[in-house]
């Protein structure tokens, strides 16, 4: 163990531009989160005191401000619950509770995140196929290639519901039918952004590679391929925030009892707000996971081929 | 025996019409670029329909093309209605509001650097969550009507155009506000004259984003409870009752009324920003 | 003569990441009115940041600098000078004419007035027919001639240029560079110039001034012989050439510095 490298004290590593950066990057974004959170305090006082009234006046008290603020912040199922009843509702589920337990949202955001995983795996595999294609071959690049971008244009996601339920026809039910509508709501933005990264390089760059009499294979492997990868993983952030929203509406209309989405329509059919917070920020969480690792493997692999020095 | 005949069948229209494609796309030239995506789209339709009748695909799971235009002939006062209710109340009131409201806050915010760097990586952030999951709680704040709609709409379309507007008010050159200052140009005069011009194409770009966010979410709150009516609404019970011709004529309907408003959006862009190098011919 | 221009001992220190930059050092200048100055040495010399002060956009760490008289401030409140950049920056939803008008409208001269100086500034710059075009329809000399009668639309008695002609090729350069100097005669302003080229810098002055690198600093001031009269082969002339001779002599000097 001698040879641990030595860690140093806490703080210790902040240089002067360590410094810069809390003062110049995380101040103003703590200030902000705090802002936010007062102003949902507020709300939830404001919100939440209708109710406090008129319980009060049905049971004929008064309502002093103390009691006010006491009430609206601890209400079973307030129009808006305060932060620290969802953080408690979230702690319950998420750490208190095993996570195979039906009752664990852990387990429910894993039955979203699996099938958002498998989908997005497909879409953007197919989506670098055809853009693959429609780079190579004119006739495909003309036909399919509007169509792809007039995609992005229409509310395709209303076609979630007709999915799952006729996939649920031909007995096919769970994780692959809601795959499917996040492997199509991840599939256009990637083809579109390869399509063009693929064309990213500038004539000079091609001409270059023409001069050396490079084959088409060659081409794409040393200059399409690489040129195309800030596109793609522009693209693949858009993607994944896309499947996953995906599979949480792919949830709703058959009425799931498992998954993030199925939180979501039973809370809101039993006026469980404080589940619908708590789902609702599991989903925010797992979507900002999801596009913090795209966003950092972009960096790592950017970073390592030169890009963006 | 027929199942071979009629795959054979497929494969040769297919195939004749791909070549059709690939023959007018060697050629060149504006007519062949609308043609060769329109013949695309026609042999799509043309192939669908011959599937479902040549293979006997029963309505319930996928329905003809043929079928799907009668249900869009045979309902169109329905139609209409739904639309009306989800894509001009809904849609149209939350994405004016919402665009508004972020384009005022942008403005707003703008001679503070330090809210700035708060409100961008929080905003940045935003823009990425599943904000359609806020739904089921603005159903239940503003009740089933339109008014839920708009409001899911208003924080769905808020962000993205929040962060382009301030993106493109950072967008003018150091000189060209140089230039200003030479002039002794006070602050309004500046925004005006320069920074507000010289950020409409990303204002633009966020505003376009946000014509989908705006329909989708229209759409997809009134899952979570509506009127009898609306586009989201009948795309549900529809699929409930296996009314599967219903439900494409409805998903028609939303994908010509998207188009139509990023179509719209994309002139007022070419109006608005016609010296951008993007939009120049 | 009254001066202008006049500055005094002045000095400029940026802060940068790594370390303090000394980009004006003791400078002290006078420039009276109706000359032509050119300021000329190799980048990082401060003959740029010298202009930006005189034209309020930096603020020297130390010493003294008035124009006409007020502070460099009070003077670009007052709309002292007109002042053009390396690059057009002509804004691209405005056509030429109303670019040209754009300080006019900040500086709230009525809507005839307006007109009337865009239509004269256009003529004395030569782009009159192209008073409805957009700037992208434009070639860069153009585009640079309106930057000039842009800054010239509001008939400041000062004009600063830094480096305007640098981005054009030099058959362009040699035919701005003349008309310059005949809108120079004809309307007899003051003219601070920053330029790296030799020729240019001895074709147009009636002073030049040598800057030097690290910290940035005056090493020689040549008063031109010149007459104000300049043909283009004026530079063919022994006079001209012993003139450019002096100014690559005090760039040489500045050099061996470093």
């Amino acid at each position: 163990m001698s040879g641990a490298p030595n860690i140093a004290a806490p703080g210790a590593g902040i240089g002067r531009r360590g410094r810069l950066w809390v003062r110049a990057a995380l101040l103003p974004v703590l200030t902000v989160v705090a802002a936010l959170l007062l102003l949902w305090y507020a709300g939830a006082v404001w919100m939440n005191a209708q109710w406090t009234r008129d319980q009060a006046a049905r049971a004929g008290t008064e309502v002093t401000l103390p009691l006010l603020l006491q009430d609206t912040l601890s209400q079973e199922r307030p129009l808006l619950p305060a932060p620290h009843q969802v953080a408690a509702e979230l702690y319950d589920t998420v750490i208190a509770k095993a996570v195979t337990s039906k009752r664990s949202l852990v387990y429910h955001a894993w039955i979203t995140l699996s099938a958002t995983l498998l989908g997005f795996a497909i879409g953007t595999a197919l989506g670098i196929l055809l853009a693959v294609g429609i780079v190579h071959n004119r006739a495909m690049d003309m036909s399919v290639l509007p169509w792809a971008i007039a995609s992005q244009t229409i509310p395709i996601l209303a076609l979630a519901p007709m999915i799952i339920v006729v996939m649920n026809s031909v007995g096919v039910q769970g994780l692959l039918p809601k795959a499917v509508i996040s492997a199509y709501l991840s599939f256009f933005p990637v083809v579109v952004g390869m399509v063009s990264g693929l064309r990213a390089p500038d004539a000079m760059q091609m001409d270059l590679l023409k001069t050396y009499g490079a084959s088409r294979s060659q081409v794409f492997w040393r200059l399409r391929l690489p040129s195309s990868l800030p596109y793609l993983f522009a693209s693949l952030k858009v993607g994944i925030a896309a499947a996953l929203v995906g599979a949480i509406v792919g949830e709703l209309p058959t009425g799931a009892v498992r998954g993030l989405g199925a939180r979501l329509l039973s809370g809101s059919y039993y006026g469980q707000t404080v589940q619908i917070w708590a789902a609702l920020l599991m989903a925010a969480v797992c979507a900002a996971v999801l596009v913090g690792v795209v966003g950092l493997l972009q960096k790592v692999v950017l970073g390592r081929m030169g890009f963006g020095r | 025996m027929s199942g071979v005949f009629g795959l054979a069948l497929v494969l040769a229209v297919w195939g004749g019409l791909w070549a059709l494609n690939a023959w007018l796309a060697a050629r060149g030239g504006r007519a062949v670029r609308l043609a060769v995506p329109a013949i695309f789209g026609l042999t799509l339709l043309l192939l669908w329909e011959m599937v479902v009748r040549l293979f006997g695909v029963p309505g319930v799971i996928l329905p003809a093309p043929s079928a799907i235009a009668a249900a869009i002939g045979a309902n169109l006062p329905l139609l209409w209605g739904d639309l009306v209710q989800t894509f001009f109340k809904g849609a149209l009131t939350g994405y004016v509001l919402g665009c508004g409201a972020a384009v005022a806050v942008a403005v707003l915010i703008d001679r503070s650097p330090f809210l700035q760097r708060g409100l961008l990586p929080v905003g940045n952030f935003v823009a990425a969550l599943p904000i359609v999951g806020t739904a089921p709680i603005l159903v239940m704040w503003f009740g089933f009507d339109w008014q839920s709609k708009a409001a899911v709409v208003v924080v769905m379309v808020f962000f993205p155009v929040l962060v382009n507007t301030v993106a493109g008010l950072a967008a003018s050159g150091a000189m060209q506000r140089d230039l200003m200052r030479t002039y002794g140009a006070s602050y309004g005069q500046t925004l005006l004259k320069l920074r507000l011009p010289a950020a409409m194409p990303f204002v633009f770009n966020g505003l376009k984003i946000a014509t989908t966010l705006a329909l989708i979410g229209a759409i997809v709150a009134e899952f979570f409870g509506s009127p009898i009516r609306g586009m989201g609404f009948r795309i549900s019970t529809e699929v409930g009752r296996l009314a599967l011709d219903m439900v494409w004529a409805e998903i028609a309907v939303a994908a010509v009324a998207g188009s139509a408003f990023y179509g719209a959006l994309a002139l007022a862009e070419r109006r608005v920003t016609f010296w951008h190098p993007s939009q120049r011919k | 003569m009254s001066s202008v221009v006049s500055a005094k001992n002045l000095n400029l220190t940026f802060d940068t990441g790594d370390g303090q930059v000394q980009a004006l050092s003791c400078v002290t200048l006078d420039v009276a009115r109706g000359e032509f100055v050119s300021f000329i040495g190799p980048s990082g010399c401060g003959k740029t940041t010298f202009l930006r002060c005189v034209a309020a956009l930096e603020t020297p760490t130390s010493g003294t600098l008035s124009v006409n008289g007020m502070s460099a401030d009070e003077a670009r409140r007052a709309r002292a000078y007109g002042y053009v950049f390396q690059a057009a920056g002509l804004y691209p939803w405005r056509t030429i004419g109303r670019n040209v008008s754009l300080p006019l409208e900040i500086m709230g001269y009525p809507r005839e007035e307006q007109r009337r100086r865009v239509k004269d500034v256009l003529q004395l710059v030569d782009l009159a027919a192209f008073e409805g075009k957009y700037p992208w329809q434009l070639s860069g000399g153009m585009q640079q001639r309106a930057s000039i009668a842009r800054a010239l639309a509001f008939d400041a008695d000062l004009l600063l240029m830094d480096e305007p002609f640098g981005a054009l090729d030099e058959i362009v350069r040699d035919h701005l560079n003349e008309q310059l100097l005949s809108l120079w005669a004809r309307t007899e302003k003051t003219c601070l110039f920053v330029t790296h080229s030799i020729p240019e810098a001895v074709y147009l002055s009636t002073k030049i001034v040598v800057m030097s690198p690290r910290p940035g600093r005056i090493t020689d001031i040549i008063d031109s012989p010149l007459p104000r009269e300049r043909p283009l082969d004026i530079r063919d002339t022994a006079e001209f050439i012993e003139i450019a001779h002096r100014v690559r002599e005090g760039l040489r000097a500045g050099h061996s510095h470093d």
